[in-house]
């Protein structure tokens, strides 16, 4: 008899004995859920005379809104890039299995690649919730091939591009189709990109800003385009980030004065202890905590056991937590989990536990525009959610409400 | 009456918890007996409901069968505003224990008709079989409830304006602007306080020093509403040291020499063995 049914008659979940994230902090308070997402339990008890049916004993654990992943190329041997007839099963068999690292939600990343792979690719994973089969998807991010040379890290080079005149147009030629697009990254010294920005963001998908070692100037000008948000992608900026007192980069960005009220920019670290030097971490966390956002950039060999392992055309050594060419001592991307960055960048910035958990969760879903919908547990907002111990690790998974994964299940 | 005078606030919370729990469970209320309990808001009464609330937790006592009704609310303060005195009781209280929602009654103030509120409320408390202790605070100027100086001592439930005084002394809970302190209030009457069966109003601070001093010493008057408790069989007040400074020594040594006989009121009842 959980309420006098004026609202609802749905049954309603009761976390207690939890600390939850919410308003910037950790507040000692039960988290309430009904119909996949949170209710205010003023409101039940005051307007519905309404109590929980079921109670759960998170026995001292910490919930937060669940991980959003918005960089990550593959896994347990999946390579989303890949031109196969079955992207679709491979994206759901890495959706289930992040969920693992309390991802929630996430933007399965094509690194650049030939018109073909796009074409084949994309039409074959539609936007959709997550739930027991895995975490949601948000959308592809294309990561490439509008970016440029100079700093094309592990991208092949044979594939990159430039916006050729019709900027929207060429885009659409080479990729197919935007309908289910989250996130594209470019880079905005590529000429006829301020153009492309401005129609991205009208159908509203966030533009990342490639590797660019340009002056600040122009990277400045494209950010302060009309569009939501923009992020700063850097996959490897322990090679890159350049300051100089005359030309800060990418550094200079993150203090920029001259972003409009109401925009933001964000960026992308890979906190797995090896891609980004921790001073770096540190000095971007501090120049501006709140654009701070986790991504695992995770490759194919995420999730394999320790050895070697064929991925396609490269054969893959997994150490600890680096992944080498195999025989080499080159990094061939990055295998860490979402938690463990989280854990890292906690322990590497010296930040606290709401900071590490919101770069995870909230700042990710800003920047896609989705919160408070994702990565908040305000009244109303998706109960995805993530229960962590002291140490931030991860003890169960829920979505909408839902419990998708257990520690020792 | 009986005056209780602890040394500190939290003393002074923790015997009127206690006092409320022993009463609860001297009464035994079940499906078919609820107990009824008037309550108040603001800053004093907090500790006490801290204490109850870690009796609940305890499994020392339980709301299941006990019927509240507030004494006050604001008028036009929306439900979910955090200074709303359903969000107090919610935050400070029901949030934390067992009670049932349809248990708790608290003042409407955004009812379509003020007045025909304030009646209902009134039947609500008769068909409840009345209040059996009805906890209260007092204002610096010696208001209970919303009751403001020239209430009558015989009012019933009604919309009254704030006096200035209640005004600024509540305006610390709305970021210290006396422009969003709302002027009007439904409020319990001085007579619907007196219909109780027992009252026990809490008074802590050297701020109630005076009222408390007017309200005891001094005569039944209007302009002290809480002094209407004088005529009423069984009133408790419980304070601190500092609430009594404005009292004659003797009347403080009086009640102060009692405290042997009123703290057995509040002893631990004998613990039984748990029922299954």
């Amino acid at each position: 008899m959980p309420s006098n049914k004026s609202v609802s008659d749905a049954p309603i979940t009761q976390f207690i004995n939890c600390r939850i994230l919410r308003d910037n902090e950790l507040q000692r308070e039960d988290l309430w859920v009904r119909e996949g997402r949170i209710l205010d339990p003023e409101k039940l008890f005051f307007d519905e005379q309404g109590y929980a049916d079921k109670r759960v004993d998170c026995g001292g654990s910490i919930i937060a809104p669940g991980f959003i992943d918005v960089q990550i190329n593959g896994g347990y041997g999946i390579d989303f890039s890949q031109a196969s007839e079955d992207v679709s099963d491979g994206v759901s068999f890495v959706a289930k299995k992040i969920l693992e690292h309390g991802v929630t939600s996430f933007c399965p990343t094509l690194v650049t690649s030939p018109p073909e792979v796009y074409h084949k690719v994309l039409p074959q994973v539609k936007v959709h919730d997550g739930g027991p089969h895995g975490a949601g998807v948000l959308g592809f991010h294309l990561e490439g091939p509008f970016i440029s040379a100079e700093k094309k890290g592990a991208h092949p080079e044979k594939y990159l591009r430039t916006f050729k005149s019709g900027g929207l147009e060429h885009l659409m030629e080479v990729y197919g189709s935007l309908d289910d697009v989250a996130i594209v990254t470019l880079a905005p010294e590529l000429p006829g990109s301020q153009s492309v920005v401005r129609e991205l963001s009208q159908r509203g998908i966030t533009v990342s800003l490639g590797e660019h070692r340009v002056l600040l100037l122009v990277s400045e000008s494209v950010s302060v385009q009309p569009g939501r948000f923009h992020a700063l992608s850097n996959p490897s900026v322990s090679a890159v980030v350049q300051f100089h007192h005359r030309d800060p980069g990418i550094v200079g960005l993150l203090t920029s004065d001259r972003i409009p009220a109401g925009r933001a920019v964000y960026y992308g670290m890979i906190a797995d202890g090896i891609h980004t030097n921790p001073a770096a971490l540190r000095i971007a966390h501090r120049a501006h905590p709140s654009g701070l956002v986790l991504v695992t950039d995770a490759i194919t060999a995420m999730g394999l056991p320790p050895g070697r392992h064929t991925l396609g055309q490269q054969v893959i050594e997994i150490q600890g937590l680096h992944a080498y060419v195999a025989g080499t001592k080159t990094l061939s991307g990055s295998i860490a989990t979402m938690d463990m960055c989280v854990r890292h960048f906690k322990q590497a910035s010296g930040c606290s536990v709401q900071e590490a958990l919101e770069a995870a969760s909230l700042h990710p879903a800003q920047l896609l525009g989705i919160s408070p919908k994702k990565g908040k547990l305000d009244y109303g907002s998706d109960a995805d959610l993530v229960l962590l111990d002291e140490g931030l690790n991860v003890k169960a998974t829920y979505i909408s409400g839902e419990e998708v994964w257990r520690k020792g299940q | 009456m009986k005056l209780i005078i602890l040394n500190d606030y939290d003393q002074a919370s923790e015997w009127a918890a206690k006092y409320i729990r022993n009463k609860i469970l001297q009464f035994s209320p079940g499906p078919n007996k609820y107990f009824t309990l008037g309550l108040p808001t603001g800053s004093t009464p907090l500790g006490c409901y801290k204490k109850l609330i870690e009796y609940y937790k305890n499994g020392d006592l339980s709301f299941q069968y006990v019927k509240t009704f507030n004494m006050d609310e604001y008028v036009g303060l929306p439900r979910d505003h955090p200074e709303s005195y359903h969000s107090f009781m919610w935050n400070n209280f029901f949030k934390h224990i067992d009670i049932k929602a349809e248990n708790t009654h608290i003042l409407d103030g955004n009812a379509a008709d003020l007045q025909a509120e304030c009646d209902s409320f009134e039947k609500k408390i008769t068909a409840a079989g009345g209040i059996q202790l009805f906890v209260g605070g007092i204002g610096p100027d010696g208001h209970i409830a919303f009751n403001e100086p020239g209430s009558s001592l015989v009012s019933r439930t009604r919309v009254k304006t704030l006096a200035k005084d209640t005004i600024m002394a509540n305006a610390r809970f709305f970021d210290g602007d006396l422009s969003k302190v709302p002027t009007m209030a439904l409020t319990v009457g001085v007579g619907t306080v007196m219909d109780a069966k027992e009252v026990m109003i809490l008074i802590t601070g050297a701020h109630k020093a005076f009222a408390l001093y007017k309200a005891i010493e001094e005569g039944v008057n209007h302009m002290w509403t809480v002094s209407a408790f004088q005529q009423h069989p069984q009133t408790i007040f419980v304070c601190d040291e500092d609430a009594t400074l404005e009292l004659r020594v003797k009347t403080v040594k009086y009640f102060k020499g009692m405290m042997h006989v009123h703290n057995k009121l509040v002893e631990s009842p004998p613990s039984e063995p748990k029922k299954n």
